[in-house]
């Protein structure tokens, strides 16, 4: 018997939506490309220009501080709403429910202009004007930080929630302090949970601290902003902070896969600590 | 099993223990007494609060009336002035390390290897040297048979040897007292001997131990006693043999004819 030829089933609607695409893709091209209002040549030129530079370190600043601050305040956060006691719980889901409820944009505008209602710190020993403590730097570093510790807090309590009950008995039948079976056996197994969503909201907090050029905190985009605002180089700026953020995120997703690789393939070796997370972190730096 | 049991001291000892979950009355007043080197098997239907009481022995339930002593101990409360205070986290933990528990679902900790999971609590909580803890926890794997497996983690081992290792780690803290809550209830039946051997070599060596199990023939051959429980309420005890081949009660005849 010969063997007869297999032929795929033909998708022709994809065929021709792919079609489509293309044409509409290279029309794009074709058209950003060949602009008369865009001048290409002074892109390079501002790509590593010294202020550009010292925006992209204020971004990445933003966002690792911010960042490690709304880890810290959502685990306090999580472990507060998980609580027996009716009022940690209550105070932490109130400020969950505020926080995620008003936009952002809205949050950094009001640190900003706190001092209208609080003029002035008084701590007693020391008096000061609110404006010299919440500066834009002040401002937009809290906003970032207390919104996101709104959304750490439900993604960490996931991770403890995911986790049986059986391994907090065990610890406690064992003889481990709650803060010992906190430490040494639930969250180093939310941790494999709660690594994936942290790894997202970083990737986004990347992106979203160009939200405090609103009150000129001096991060990539304020600084594009600034330029264009004297040379009137709009388009080509904000190509130029594009690229910037579209090299910062596809770094950060590179990170984010290796990690999880790594804690992926720990379900049959689970590793569970953040040294793991580091071990990898140090791997790849000497690689590069 | 024929020692004039009169003469050792009680490790546990419970008096008139209830416990209620809202409006239901779980535990309606349960004495027992064990004592040293003794086995004990809790015996009765599902529902009728062996695991409840079990769970009391070391406060991971908080009874609403009556007391337990382990080793002469009042467990989870400070007597103060004719009221019982609650003990806080580290004080109970403090306890609770003198008394091994097993459960129904192992509860091997899943992201640490067998080595780890035996021989981290006596490090932190017995002081024992890294080297004399390991040296400890292989002993352990060689008495439950499972020899050069300390470097797998428990989901690369069957149930019958993650409840060995859950045996093991519960030595490891050289505890007064096992309970065992239901320990071969949740294996395939080709497993549950590997188990039941590993508990009849702990009773032999003298462990005082308390198991709630439906293994009618264990209860037969190593318990020095069987408790018989229904419905919160002690029902019958005595000799195991006596109680289990020749019941007086009749809830106890009921039970016993639908487990054979
Ligand atoms: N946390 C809880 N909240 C409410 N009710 C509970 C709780 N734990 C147990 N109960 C109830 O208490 C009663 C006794 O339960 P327990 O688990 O002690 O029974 P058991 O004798 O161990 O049964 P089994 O043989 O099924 O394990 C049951 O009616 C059960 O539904
Ligand atoms: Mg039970």
């Amino acid at each position: 018997m010969s063997a007869q030829k297999i032929i795929p089933a033909r998708h022709w609607g994809q065929r021709l939506v792919a079609v489509f695409l293309i044409a509409i893709v290279a029309f794009a091209i074709y058209m950003v490309a060949t602009s008369r209002h865009i001048s290409w040549s002074t892109i390079p030129q501002y790509i590593f220009d010294e202020t550009i530079l010292d925006g992209i370190r204020l971004t990445i600043l933003f966002t690792v501080l911010s960042m490690v601050i709304s880890i810290v305040a959502g685990a306090i956060l999580a472990t507060m709403r998980l609580a027996s006691n009716p009022v940690l719980s209550s105070f932490a889901s109130l400020y969950i429910w505020f926080f995620r409820g008003t936009p952002l944009l809205v949050q950094i505008i009001f640190w900003f202009n706190i001092q209208l209602f609080i003029p002035s710190i008084d701590l007693g020993f020391l008096q000061m004007d609110t404006n010299v403590v919440v500066t834009a730097f002040v401002a937009a570093l809290l906003a970032l930080s207390l919104n996101e510790a709104a959304y750490m807090a439900e993604i960490i309590r996931g991770g403890l929630l995911a986790i049986d009950d059986g391994q907090n008995e065990a610890a406690k039948a064992l003889g481990y302090t709650p803060a010992q079976a906190m430490i040494r056996i639930i969250f180093p197994q939310a941790l494999r949970v709660i690594i994936p969503p942290i790894g997202n909201q970083t990737i986004s907090m990347l992106k979203t601290t160009s939200l405090v050029s609103v009150v000129a905190a001096q991060d990539l985009l304020t600084r594009a902003q600034n330029i264009y605002a004297r040379n009137f180089l709009i388009i080509e700026l904000l190509i130029v902070a594009s690229l910037w953020y579209l090299l910062m995120t596809t770094i950060a997703t590179a990170l984010q896969y290796m990690i999880e690789q790594h804690f992926g393939r720990s379900s049959r070796q689970p590793v569970g600590s953040w040294r793991a997370a580091l071990r990898v972190l140090r791997a790849e730096g000497t690689k590069g | 099993m024929n020692a004039p049991m009169n003469s050792r001291s009680k490790v546990v000892e419970a008096i008139d223990v209830h416990k209620s979950f809202g409006p239901l009355e779980v535990l309606k007043g349960i004495n027992l007494a064990v004592r040293k080197g003794e086995v004990v098997c809790l015996l009765g239907p599902s529902g009728s609060g062996k695991s409840t009481f079990l769970r009391c022995i070391n406060h991971l339930e908080r009874m609403t009336q009556g007391r337990i002593l382990v080793d002469g101990q009042l467990i989870g409360y400070h007597e103060r002035g004719g009221a019982l205070d609650e003990m806080s986290g580290r004080e109970l933990a403090v306890q609770r390390r003198d008394i091994g528990m097993v459960f129904q679902r192992f509860n091997l900790f899943a992201h640490q290897n067998v080595l780890t999971n035996i021989s981290q609590a006596p490090i932190l909580n017995r002081g024992q040297s890294k080297d004399a803890a390991v040296a400890r926890a292989k002993e352990l794997l060689k008495m439950v048979d499972l020899e050069g497996r300390e470097q797998a983690y428990p989901n690369q081992l069957s149930g019958g040897q993650q409840q060995r290792v859950a045996i093991a780690r519960a030595l490891a803290m050289d505890p007064k007292l096992m309970l065992f809550d239901e320990p071969t209830s949740a294996l395939d039946p080709e497993l549950v001997g590997e188990v039941l051997g590993v508990m009849r070599k702990l009773a032999a060596d003298g462990m005082t131990m308390i198991v709630v199990t439906h293994e009618m023939a264990f209860a037969r051959d190593v318990a020095d006693r069987v408790v018989f429980m229904d419905q919160g309420v002690v029902v019958e005890e005595g000799p195991a043999r006596d109680v289990i081949d020749n019941p007086q009660h009749e809830r106890t005849r009921a039970f016993l004819k639908r487990m054979h």
